[in-house]
């Protein structure tokens, strides 16, 4: 009998919620769209509320959005070569992408998170982590450039990255492949208790330099996600971890034989502390550091040698494991640092655990195995609770400033709201389709801006005209001010974005930079003024120190150059004001064009290979007279005598 | 007579003014100039409202033929023109002092006023006819040539008080935070004159 009336009241909860579906279905249409329409209008020459920065994925960049237009506003070329600005095809950039591997132009760009002052963001920089070849890059806020990227080393798939400490004293970055550590030749499937997962702490100087501080090398689990300690838990780091079978082979079936993985706790200050007092071991690694600079507008990359390796087990009650539902993605901290929410993904329940708790089990040595020498904690007494049945497939929180957390579900496609006071589910919300992550601006901070949650979704299929195969992936906007989410808006994205982060615009929009300053630039090849342009001879390598202004370039008629020369040709943008850039490109360059920004100077190489008179050209319609401003370069032969000559207007 | 005297000091003191805040302004609006571009006319030479806005005038006015605008030396009234309002007001300060110690006649307040309003007309005379020169004399080898109406060049020259339209941008002149100091002050050397005349009537009957 009970359970006949549980069926009957479980049909009628599910017409109710049909009918629900239906109800919204029909004010789509109605008064309610307009008011929804209302609220992510920016009108024209209006400024949206906040800036979006999503990662791009398999483009390797940043590409930066206003919310709650969902308007584009940017990409910033990060790990990848971007023809657009030049970025990583002039001479001055080249080097970003440097690494121990040489050139690399690309990566797969996943977390960004931006700097934060007393947990709080503060809107100085974004770093983001490329997963591929295992890097970390910032970005100033202020130029929207990449400033550095640093490698890591001993790692591969830089996955659990790039999440920072609450006063930016450190970024971290995991393994999600584990490997031989030192890498050596050896058969694959002899990996188990061989490989290591080595997870890599960051350190951010004021100037917000990054300093491979130490690696601590872990066992050789898969490191998936990470957030670091909030408020209170401030001073501690938690990964999730998959792969704790450690398969080497068809691991989406045996890297999920496990009940439970792990989530490891790691006690950073004590063992930044513990590097400082001359512990760890220095061990062999080659990793480039690349540092772009805005007075010479250059970047120089430099070969380090040697890191500091911390063993887990020699840092007396800093590293432990807790066990999690089976193959986690997410483990992300509350605002008040209270409680760290576990997202297996292959388990309907959502566990919740207490940093108190989990500071009593560690005082009361309460452990219940261990693995590789590190203590492994009771699932049971870290636990603050479980959220029962949310859904299918939990992957990422994040957190509004009403005591509420927002988790995403791959497999039942949807957002979910619950109660971080009862761990009851208070709404749910289709998302379209197979969200990934979420971002609320602020989200992940001690103090999140609990108006607009965006998710990132892995499907896109019929949700906008079909371009083909090939389609962007789909971000939604919901408003989560109200005790229900409301979806306002959907709009594509770039690449794929794995995640965002999002800050209120009026922290950063004032500083944004509008143009370089001429008398900064220290580019040893920049000419400053019209009078300042030249071009030399150095054996076949020529150089032209060329400037632009609307609406010409000086020199603009070269003669001189001959076949199989290397030429030069550096760019200074005299204009100094606001949104003036100049282009410049060359017939047959091997190369892109470069853009080059007012008080900036680029360098792109050409490299001439048949004799006549060759135009050159700005690329950015800059004026009235932009179709105008072009010039020509004269090749002649290899062994010709035509002498160095350059001019304009002669 | 006192008080008269003080008023005196204070009003030619103010001419001083100009020699920390601009005399003129002139501002040009157009759509892609959001928050406008122009610059400042100082008494020994000229200031961009924004950092690098002079550069960005001379950029614009090459367009149509106009020379650059002129630095402090290529001009000889930067350097005359801080002698002459530096002068007056000395001069209209120790008319003031001699009148706050002996008994001198309100007319020389009145003298000082009307030799003042000399010079500024003179002045503006001369700014004016650099505005001609600057506006209508320009490159014959200017990349645009513009026509009025009736088929004469078009002149660009900015307006010596008020706004007008010159192409995409409406050119805004007015005096400015120096100017106005100077009017105030010489205002206030008129109430001088008055505050003495009235003095030595009642002295007189």
């Amino acid at each position: 009998m009970n359970k006949i009336c549980k069926y009957v009241l479980g049909i009628a909860t599910l017409i109710f919620i049909t009918n629900c579906g239906n109800n919204s279905n029909t004010n789509n249409s109605g008064a309610m769209a307009s008011s929804k329409a209302e609220k992510v209008y920016v009108a024209p020459g209006e400024h949206d509320e906040y800036y979006a920065f999503f990662s791009g994925g398999y483009s390797g960049n940043i590409t930066v959005a206003g919310l709650p237009s969902g308007r584009m506003l940017k990409e910033i070329p990060v790990f990848s070569q971007f023809p657009t600005s030049g970025y990583g095809y002039s001479e001055e950039t080249k080097p970003m992408l440097n690494t121990s591997f040489g050139f690399v132009p690309w990566d797969d760009s996943h977390h960004p998170d931006i700097s934060q002052t007393n947990g709080e963001l503060d809107g100085r920089w974004i770093f983001i982590n490329g997963n591929n070849t295992p890097r970390i890059a910032r970005i100033s806020l202020e130029t929207f450039e990449t400033e550095e990227i640093i490698e890591l080393p001993n790692s591969a798939g830089n996955h659990a990255s790039s999440f920072i400490t609450e006063n930016t004293e450190y970024i971290v970055a995991g393994t999600r492949f584990a490997v031989p550590n030192p890498q050596r030749d050896m058969p694959i499937n002899e990996m188990k208790g061989e490989f290591k997962g080595p997870l890599s702490f960051v350190s951010i100087a004021e100037n917000g330099r990054m300093n491979l501080d130490f690696q601590l090398n872990m066992p050789g689990f898969n490191y998936d996600l990470a957030h670091p300690g909030r408020d209170k838990s401030h001073g501690w780091f938690f990964f999730t971890s998959y792969n704790t079978e450690e398969a080497n082979t068809l691991m989406e079936v045996n890297a999920s034989q496990n009940d439970k993985d792990y989530v490891a706790a790691v006690n950073w200050q004590k063992i930044a502390e513990y590097v400082k007092n001359g512990g760890g071991k220095k061990v062999d690694a080659t990793y480039a550091h690349n540092v772009y600079d805005h007075k010479t507008h250059m970047a120089t990359s430099t070969m380090k040698e040697g890191v500091t390796m911390v063993d887990p087990r020699e840092v007396e009650d800093a590293v432990f494991y807790i066990p999690i539902p089976k193959s986690p993605h997410g483990c992300d901290v509350d605002p008040t640092g209270q409680y760290i929410v576990g997202s297996g993904k292959l388990s309907t329940d959502l566990s919740v655990y207490s940093f108190d708790k989990m500071i009593t089990a560690i005082e009361n040595k309460d452990f219940v195995d261990e693995s590789y020498g590190i203590p492994v904690l009771s699932y049971e007494n870290t636990l603050a609770g479980v959220v029962k049945q949310p859904g299918l497939g939990p992957l990422h929180t994040e957190f509004d400033d009403k005591g509420n957390a927002y988790t995403t579900f791959f497999i039942s496609s949807e957002v979910v709201k619950w109660s971080l006071e009862t761990f009851e589910v208070l709404d749910r919300a289709p998302t379209f389709y197979s969200v990934g992550h979420l971002m609320i601006p602020g989200g992940n901070s001690r103090k999140p801006f609990g108006k607009y949650l965006v998710a990132m979704n892995k499907i896109t299929k019929d949700r906008y005209l079909p371009t083909g195969p090939e389609l962007e992936h789909s971000a939604q906007l919901y408003d989560i001010s109200g005790d229900k989410m409301e979806l306002l808006y959907d709009f594509p994205t770039h690449g794929e974005p794995h995640y965002a982060a999002g800050i209120r615009a009026d922290i950063i929009k004032e500083k944004s930079k509008k143009y370089y300053e001429l008398s900064e630039n220290e580019h040893p090849y920049a000419a400053k003024s019209e009078a300042e342009a030249k071009v030399t001879r150095n054996g076949n390598e020529v150089h032209v120190s060329m400037t632009t202004i609307r609406s010409h370039f000086a020199p603009d008629n070269i003669e001189g150059v001959k076949v199989g020369d290397k030429v030069y040709f550096h760019i200074t943008n005299l204009e100094q004001d606001f949104d003036v850039p100049h282009g410049f490109s060359i017939i047959g360059a091997n190369t892109s064009e470069i853009l080059v920004m007012p008080g900036q100077t680029k360098t792109i190489v050409w490299e001439p290979k048949k004799e006549g008179v060759w135009p050159f050209y700005c690329t950015d319609f800059c004026s009235a007279l932009h179709q105008e401003m072009q010039g020509y370069v004269r090749v002649s032969g290899r062994n010709s005598n035509t002498p160095l000559k350059y001019t304009l207007d002669e | 007579m006192k008080s008269a005297s003080i008023v005196m000091i204070i009003g030619s003191a103010l001419l001083l003014g100009l020699f920390v805040f601009p005399l003129w302004s002139i501002k040009l609006e157009a759509p892609q100039y959001p928050s406008g571009i122009g610059m400042y006319i100082n008494l020994d030479g000229l200031e961009g409202i924004e950092k690098h806005d002079l550069q960005n005038i001379d950029g614009l006015n090459h367009y149509i033929g106009m020379r650059t605008l002129p630095k402090p030396e290529d001009m000889w009234e930067f350097s005359v023109f801080p002698k002459v309002v530096g002068g007056m007001a000395i001069l209209g300060i120790l008319i003031g002092l001699i009148g706050l110690f002996k008994n001198i006649s309100p007319k020389w307040f009145l003298g000082w006023l009307i030799l003042m309003c000399i010079l500024g007309i003179l002045g503006m005379y001369d700014f004016n006819a650099w505005l001609v020169d600057y506006g209508t004399n320009l490159d014959p080898k200017a990349i645009m040539k513009m026509t009025d109406a009736d088929g004469n060049p078009l002149s660009y020259k900015p307006p010596l008080l008020g706004t007008r339209h010159i192409l995409n941008f409406v050119a805004h002149s007015y005096p400015h935070t120096g100017a106005y100091m100077m009017g105030f002050g010489m205002f206030l050397t008129f109430v001088a004159y008055l505050i003495g005349n009235k003095k030595m009537k009642s002295l007189k009957t």
